[in-house]
């Protein structure tokens, strides 16, 4: 064919082509990802030859474990006595035995179905607004679940929390009677107004009466007796709960043109993020008692979350805000031209959007903030790590084990923080509509 | 130039009646110290279509984008279907319930699919039960012929399919009167056709429309008006037979002379 000739037709379009078959194989895999060049291929053999060596260090420790023992001098007598004189091995009867305390820490033993249920229910709120194949009504039950989950852990009479969720409806309730009369703002301050004056001043009175009228109650449990996981889980999912909406409202507050809204949020997250957590935590456990009046009992627990909390929500806003600085300003533009009103566009337009991207961030913040629990034990609560740990290797028995208490806590931890991570990137698949 | 336009316009139901739709008098809008818009006046009546021209940054934009309140403007009185647009969000919502737009890029909600993207504002704006409001995107999406899309996302179709789209989300919102800021000129080619077929059938079928375009073809055959706009202010408007064979100002001259030139 002459291809110089400057006239062309092309008679036959050409069809598809299976490509050669050097283009596929493992052969061709190993080649290019593993030995693709000198330099990779030392390389590849190196990185192979620190995993083996890792691997045959610890291997035998742990392949010398010790299940059942009731102290560590017996562990010890077990291994030798199975593997010889100067075999070392793992001891996780430490585990075994202390494995109440490492849970509820130092919660009544008599009453540990509550925080298991609680962890059961807990499971059963979360799994609508992870999954939304499930049926929606479901998601009822996650917003009344941190009343019941409080109720559970802490005991007491049921009227509190059922007085706080009344705050709710209340808020609810005010901003429907004042938006017909006064608009949408003066309703969305009434909303937030309400239900805050109901909590401060009349729903511990409301609560006790009603508690003289119909007592029921479960039996209370101290702040001070919460430990292990059961600490660590309930500040972590409380604080994930609460830290969300309030890191969008303050991302919202900060993107809003409303001057004092503005710059308060643009004051808080800047505050928050410029104070180390343990600073804020010592000023809830200390300082907050030199301000509040004497005789005060502020729960040293919820102290610490709403602490937890605000820090979370002071990350998760900068994070939102990236995710909405993200949008085209078209996408506002077709909300507005549609007639959809802020609340509306936020809800339907923009948030959607600016959270799926903020998925990364946000969930990176959840993960930061669960394993922040730890530092509880600054201000005198027992976390798993080292709370717990400390009391377990202060007791005779286990004096001198090191390893296997740490290893545990951190393979726990790990497991949901990897969970967690599993779960934003199957999101990210799930929303993922772009197609490109 | 005009061979966009292929066949015969169907002129039986474009008729402007004396109802007026759009009323703008002594309108200006400045962005920071810039005067974008100067002393616009200018009176749309029911079933009129509209061309606004004029060279980039002369304000045509900006002028429609006004009257849905997308921009604000500082002085003088736009009145939509009876409505002032103030600061009052009450009036605001109701006019831009009213009016339809379609934006250069657009703007499709790329989290949504096509059916999800019409249905929206109609479900939570108009409040229609959702079953109704699926059977009138429907209905607009076989008027702009892409039916078979409707449960594709929007990344999914390519970028006339997407103007079209975005015109039918207009459309089931029922509006009045319809905005179009520069529809095809993030378009190829190939795609301005459909895009433009769709505009003339909403033409045909009597619709108030005001189109900034650069498509003169489009105008010739369906505006009944071509306003030119330089500056910020409306220079040069006539009907557009006068408008492209006896163009009165310079400036009109110039700016057709550069656009018909080529």
């Amino acid at each position: 064919m002459n291809t110089s000739t400057s006239t062309f037709v092309r008679t036959e379009m050409l069809p598809q082509q299976t490509p050669p078959i050097t283009e596929a194989g493992a052969v061709k895999w190993v080649r290019e990802n593993l030995f693709s060049s000198v330099l990779n291929g030392i390389l590849t053999v190196l990185g192979v030859a620190v995993v083996v060596y890792i691997t045959l260090q610890i291997a035998p420790w742990l392949s010398r474990s010790v299940w059942v023992a009731s102290s560590l001098s017996e562990c010890r007598q077990i291994i030798a006595d199975r593997y010889g004189e100067g075999a070392t091995g793992a001891c996780w009867a430490v585990i075994r035995e202390r494995w109440p305390q490492y849970l509820f820490g130092f919660y009544p033993s008599h009453l540990y179905w509550r925080p298991v249920l609680t962890f059961a229910l807990l499971c059963v709120a979360v799994a609508p607004v992870l999954f939304d194949k499930l049926p929606r009504q479901m998601l009822w039950f996650s917003l009344v679940y941190p009343a019941v989950g409080f109720w559970l852990l802490w005991g007491g009479s049921v009227w509190v929390p059922v007085m706080a969720l009344a705050g709710f409806a209340i808020g609810y309730a005010a901003a429907k009677i004042v938006q017909p009369l006064a608009g949408t703002i003066v309703a969305t301050i009434a909303a937030v107004l309400a239900p805050v004056l109901w909590w401060l001043f009349l729903a511990g009175p409301a609560a006790d009466a009603m508690q003289s009228i119909l007592p029921i109650a479960l039996q209370g449990v101290r702040s001070r007796e919460f430990g292990g996981f059961v600490l660590a889980f309930t500040i972590g999912f409380t604080g994930i709960a609460f830290s969300l909406p309030l890191g969008v409202m303050l991302a919202l507050g900060r993107q809003s043109d409303m001057f004092i809204v503005n710059k308060l949020s643009v004051g808080f997250i800047e505050f928050i993020r410029g104070v180390p957590l343990i600073t804020l935590l010592f000023t809830a456990s200390l300082l907050l008692n030199y301000f509040l009046p004497p005789g005060t009992d502020f729960d040293i627990i919820l102290r610490v979350i709403i602490m937890v909390v605000l820090f979370a929500a002071a990350y998760i806003a900068e994070v939102v805000r990236g995710g909405l600085a993200a949008l085209p300003r078209g996408q506002y533009e077709a909300a507005d031209a549609l007639g959809l009103d802020y609340w509306k566009a936020q809800r339907l337009i923009i948030m959607p959007q600016a959270l799926k991207i903020s998925i990364p961030g946000i969930v990176s913040t959840f993960i930061g903030l669960f394993k922040d629990t730890t530092l509880v034990v600054f201000v005198g609560l027992l976390d798993p790590l080292k709370g717990i740990t400390d009391a377990v290797r202060a007791s005779t028995d286990w004096k001198g084990i090191y390893w296997e208490p740490y290893i545990f806590v951190g393979a726990i931890f790990f497991l949901f923080c990897f969970a967690m991570s599993r779960y934003s990137m199957y999101l990210e698949g799930k929303l993922k509509t772009d197609h490109r | 130039m005009s061979e966009a336009i292929a066949r015969e316009i169907d002129h039986s139901h474009m008729q402007v009646s004396d109802e007026v739709a759009i009323q703008i008098t002594q309108m200006n809008k400045w962005y920071g110290t810039f005067h974008v818009l100067r002393d616009i006046n200018m009176t749309v009546n029911r079933g009129e279509r509209i061309v606004i021209c004029g060279p980039s940054g002369s304000g045509k934009s900006t002028l429609i984008r006004c009257i849905n309140r997308l921009e604000e403007h500082q002085q003088g009185q736009i009145i939509v279907d009876g409505t002032e647009l103030t600061s009052d969000l009450k009036n605001i919502d109701k006019v831009r319930s009213e009016v339809g737009m379609v934006f250069q890029h657009f703007n499709l909600f790329p989290h949504l699919t096509i059916l999800e993207n019409l249905t929206l504002a109609p479900i939570w704006v108009r409040k229609t039960p959702r079953k109704e409001a699926e059977e009138v995107a429907m209905h607009y999406l076989r008027k702009v012929k892409i039916p078979e899309q409707a449960n594709k996302y929007p990344g999914q179709l390519s970028g006339g399919q997407q103007q079209r789209v975005a015109i039918a989300r207009s459309l089931c919102m029922k509006p009045r009167i319809m905005l179009f800021d520069e529809p095809t000129s993030a378009l190829d080619p190939e795609m301005i056709k459909e895009v433009l077929d769709t505009m003339i059938e909403l033409a045909e079928e009597g619709m108030t429309m005001l189109c900034v375009t650069h498509e003169m073809g489009f105008a010739q055959a369906v505006a009944n008006r071509v306003i030119f706009m330089d500056q910020g202010q409306i220079v040069e408007q006539n009907a557009p037979k006068e408008f492209f064979n006896n163009p009165q100002s310079e400036r009109t001259k110039l700016f057709l002379s550069q656009i018909l030139g080529h």
